[in-house]
C-alpha cells in the first residue's frame, strides 16, 4: 500500500511477474538522452556529407570503365570493389546517393509545400471542399508509396523527373492532414481571435500565426517522407522505372548487381547497406522527434 | 452494428471504386499514342486505321467509352493485350493471380505468426533487455528494403547453401508443396520488414492500454499481471492492430511486386512492370484497377470488422 502512495513502481518479487505500473511504461533511457535523435542525425549527416562530396569529387570517375579491373573484390585501391565494367563501387555510391537524396529532398519539398497549402485552406475554412479533399486524402493515404509511385509511373512513363513528380504528389496528403488538424485546433483559440480583432489578414493568420505551431509534426512527417522516398526511389530504379542509366543510383546499382550476385556479392551489398543506413537514419530521427513531442 | 453505418460505408466504398476506375480510365485515355495504330502494321493505310478505330469504339464520346469499359471490366473482360497478340488480359491475369495471391497469403501468415508473440513479449518485458533487443531488431529490420533482403537471401540460401534454385519457379498447379517450399524465401523477404512494423505497433498499443484505469482497478483487486494481460488488456490492445493490418496488406502487395522481380516469380507484379515498360496499357489498366480495388475493399472490410470488435465505435458514430 505504501508503495502505491509514494508513487513507487509496484513489484511482485514472489512470483517474478512483470510490472505493468504506469510509471514504468516509458523506457528509462529516453528520459536521460534522446539517443534515437542523436544517432539518427549523425547517420544522416554523415551520409549527406558523403553524397555532397561525391557530387564534386570521387576517388574514380563513377562512369569510367576499366577492363583490367572487372568484378574486383574490395581491396586498398577499391575499398568497396569494382563492378562488372570495372567501375569503382565507392565512387558510384558517393555519386548515386546524391541522386537518391535529390529525389527524396525534392519530393518532400513538393509534398510539404503542396500539403501546407491544401491543409491550410481546407482546415481553416472547412466546408464541402474540405470534406471532398479529405476523402481523397484518406484514399491516397491507404496506399503504400511504392505502390502509388508504381501506379503514377504507369501513367506518366519512367524517368527521374516523373518519379519526383509522382512521389511529390503522393506526399501531399500526409502533410495536408497535419496542417489541417493544426488549423482546426487553432482557428477558434484566443490568439487567433485576437489577431482577427486587431485586423490581421487571413493569410497572415494562417501562415504566420497558426502554421509555426505544426513545425515539429511537420519535421516528423518530413523524416518519414524522406524514408518513403528513399525506399520508393530505390524500388523504382531497381525495377528500371526510375533513374535511367548511365546515371548511378542505389536502386539501379542493385538491379545491375543481381546478375553478378555469385561472382561479386559486394556489388549488391554496398548499395544495399547504404540504403539501409539512409532509411535507418531518417526513421531514428522521426522516432527521436516523436519522443521530443511527448516530453 | 447499425445498418445505417454499414449502408453509409458501403455507399462510400462504391463511390470510391467508381472514382478510382474513372481516374484509371481517364489517365490511360489521355496518354499519347493511338491504340488502333499500335495494333496495325507500320504500312497500314489511313482508311484501315480509321476502320479499326471505329470497330474498337475509339470514336465514341468519353462517357460512353467509360461505361462500356466498366461494364466489361466488371465481367472480367479487360480487352486484349498489346504485347502478346491474341491473348486476352483476363487469360494473362488468370495465370499470374494465383502466384501473387499465394505469396501475399504466405507473407501475411508469417507476419501474424512471428510478430504477435514478439510484440506481446516486448510489452511484457518493457524496459528489460529482451524488450530493448526486440525493439532495436525491429528498427533495423524495418529499414531493410524487401528487394535487397530478397537478394541477400538469394545469395545466402540459393547460391551458397543451395537450399533452393534461384529463378527455377515451380508451378503451384503441378507441385503445390514444392511451390510453397520455393515461395517461403520470397515470403520471408516480403514479411520481415513488416514484422518489425507490427511488433512495434502492437507493443505500443499494449503499453498504452496498460495505462488505462481498468488495469489499475484489476491490479488493486489483486489480479496477477499475466491474467490482466491475457484476460483484459490483449483484447483491447489488438483492436487498433486490426486497422493497422489493413495497411500491412497494402504494404505486402507493394512489397511483393518488387520481390517477384528478385525471385523471378511469374506474378502480377512482374507482369505489371513488363507491361509498363512495353506500354501494354490494357494490362496495366487491369492490374491497376485490381490492386486499387483490393486495397479499398480491404479497408472497407476492416472498417466493418472494427464495428464488431469495438462497441465503443458503434455508440460514437
Amino acid at each position: 500500500m505504501n508503495e502505491q502512495i509514494s508513487g513507487q513502481p509496484r513489484r511482485h518479487p514472489h512470483n517474478g511477474d512483470t510490472d505493468f505500473s504506469a510509471g514504468r511504461t516509458v523506457p528509462r533511457m529516453k528520459k536521460k538522452h534522446n539517443y534515437s535523435l542523436i544517432i539518427g542525425l549523425t547517420l544522416s549527416i554523415a551520409l549527406a556529407l558523403m553524397a555532397l562530396i561525391g557530387h564534386f569529387w570521387t576517388p574514380y570517375s563513377p562512369t569510367a570503365m576499366n577492363a583490367s579491373a572487372v568484378n574486383m573484390a574490395p581491396c586498398l585501391a577499391h575499398p568497396l570493389g569494382t563492378d562488372n565494367f570495372g567501375r569503382d563501387i565507392l565512387s558510384r555510391i558517393m555519386n548515386g546517393s546524391g541522386i537518391t537524396y535529390l529525389v527524396a529532398a525534392s519530393t518532400v519539398l513538393i509534398g510539404a509545400v503542396g500539403g501546407t497549402i491544401v491543409g491550410a485552406f481546407t482546415g481553416y475554412f472547412g466546408g464541402l471542399l474540405d470534406e471532398i479533399v479529405m476523402r481523397l486524402n484518406d484514399v491516397l493515404l491507404s496506399f503504400p508509396s511504392v505502390l502509388l509511385a508504381l501506379l503514377f509511373i504507369s501513367f506518366l512513363g519512367e524517368g527521374t523527373e516523373n518519379l519526383i513528380l509522382a512521389l511529390g504528389i503522393l506526399f501531399i496528403p500526409s502533410f495536408a492532414r497535419i496542417v489541417r488538424s493544426e488549423m482546426i485546433r487553432c482557428r477558434e483559440l484566443d490568439f487567433v481571435r485576437s489577431a482577427k480583432v486587431t485586423g490581421v489578414g487571413t493569410l497572415r493568420i494562417i501562415f504566420a500565426h497558426i502554421l509555426p505551431n505544426s513545425f515539429v509534426s511537420m519535421l516528423t512527417s518530413a523524416a518519414i517522407g524522406f524514408n518513403n522516398a528513399v525506399l520508393a526511389e530505390a524500388s523504382m530504379s531497381y525495377l528500371g522505372l526510375g533513374v535511367q542509366p548511365p546515371n548511378a543510383s542505389l536502386g539501379r546499382m542493385l538491379s545491375e548487381a543481381q546478375s553478378y550476385l555469385y561472382v561479386a556479392p559486394w556489388y549488391a551489398i554496398a548499395p544495399g547497406v547504404t540504403i539501409i543506413l539512409m532509411i535507418l537514419g531518417f526513421s531514428l530521427i522521426s522516432e527521436g522527434l516523436r519522443g521530443m513531442q511527448r516530453n | 452494428m447499425s445498418l445505417h453505418y454499414f449502408i453509409r460505408k458501403f455507399i462510400t466504398l462504391i463511390m470510391t471504386l467508381l472514382l478510382i476506375t474513372l481516374l484509371t480510365f481517364a489517365a490511360f485515355t489521355v496518354i499519347p499514342g493511338d491504340a488502333a495504330l499500335s495494333r496495325l502494321d507500320m504500312d497500314a493505310t489511313e482508311e484501315q486505321v480509321e476502320a479499326l478505330r471505329e470497330e474498337m469504339g475509339l470514336n465514341d464520346p468519353l462517357p460512353v467509352r467509360y461505361f462500356q469499359w466498366l461494364s466489361s471490366a466488371l465481367r472480367g473482360d479487360f480487352g486484349e493485350s498489346y504485347q502478346y497478340s491474341g491473348v486476352t488480359v483476363a487469360e494473362l491475369l488468370a495465370t499470374r493471380l494465383p502466384v501473387t495471391l499465394l505469396l501475399a497469403v504466405m507473407s501475411f501468415l508469417l507476419i501474424l505468426i512471428i510478430s504477435l508473440p514478439l510484440g506481446i513479449l516486448s510489452a511484457m518485458y518493457v524496459g528489460k533487455w529482451l524488450d530493448t533487443l526486440i525493439n532495436q531488431l525491429s528498427q533495423i529490420v524495418m529499414a531493410v528494403p524487401a528487394f535487397f533482403l530478397g537478394m541477400l537471401m538469394t545469395y545466402l540460401f540459393g547460391l551458397v547453401l543451395k537450399w533452393f534454385q534461384p529463378g527455377a519457379f515451380i508451378d503451384p498447379f503441378e507441385d503445390f508443396a514444392g511451390c510453397v517450399r520455393y515461395m517461403i524465401f520470397p515470403a520471408i523477404a516480403v514479411a520481415l520488414p513488416k514484422i518489425g512494423m507490427v511488433v512495434k505497433f502492437l507493443r505500443n498499443s499494449i503499453l498504452s492500454e496498460l495505462n488505462q484505469d481498468y488495469v489499475r482497478t484489476a491490479r488493486s483487486r489483486g489480479a496477477r499481471s499475466f491474467r490482466i494481460l491475457y484476460g483484459h488488456v490483449l483484447k483491447n490492445a489488438l483492436i487498433p492492430v486490426i486497422t493497422f493490418l489493413a495497411m500491412v496488406i497494402a504494404e505486402i502487395l507493394a512489397g511483393s511486386i518488387v520481390v517477384e522481380q528478385v525471385f523471378g516469380l511469374p506474378g502480377m507484379g512482374r507482369l505489371l512492370v513488363t507491361s509498363i515498360s512495353s506500354r501494354d496499357y490494357p494490362v496495366v489498366q487491369a492490374i491497376v484497377t485490381y490492386i486499387t480495388s483490393v486495397v479499398v475493399i480491404i479497408n472497407f472490410i476492416v472498417d466493418i470488422l472494427y464495428q464488431f470488435v469495438d462497441p465503443r465505435v458503434r455508440t460514437t458514430s
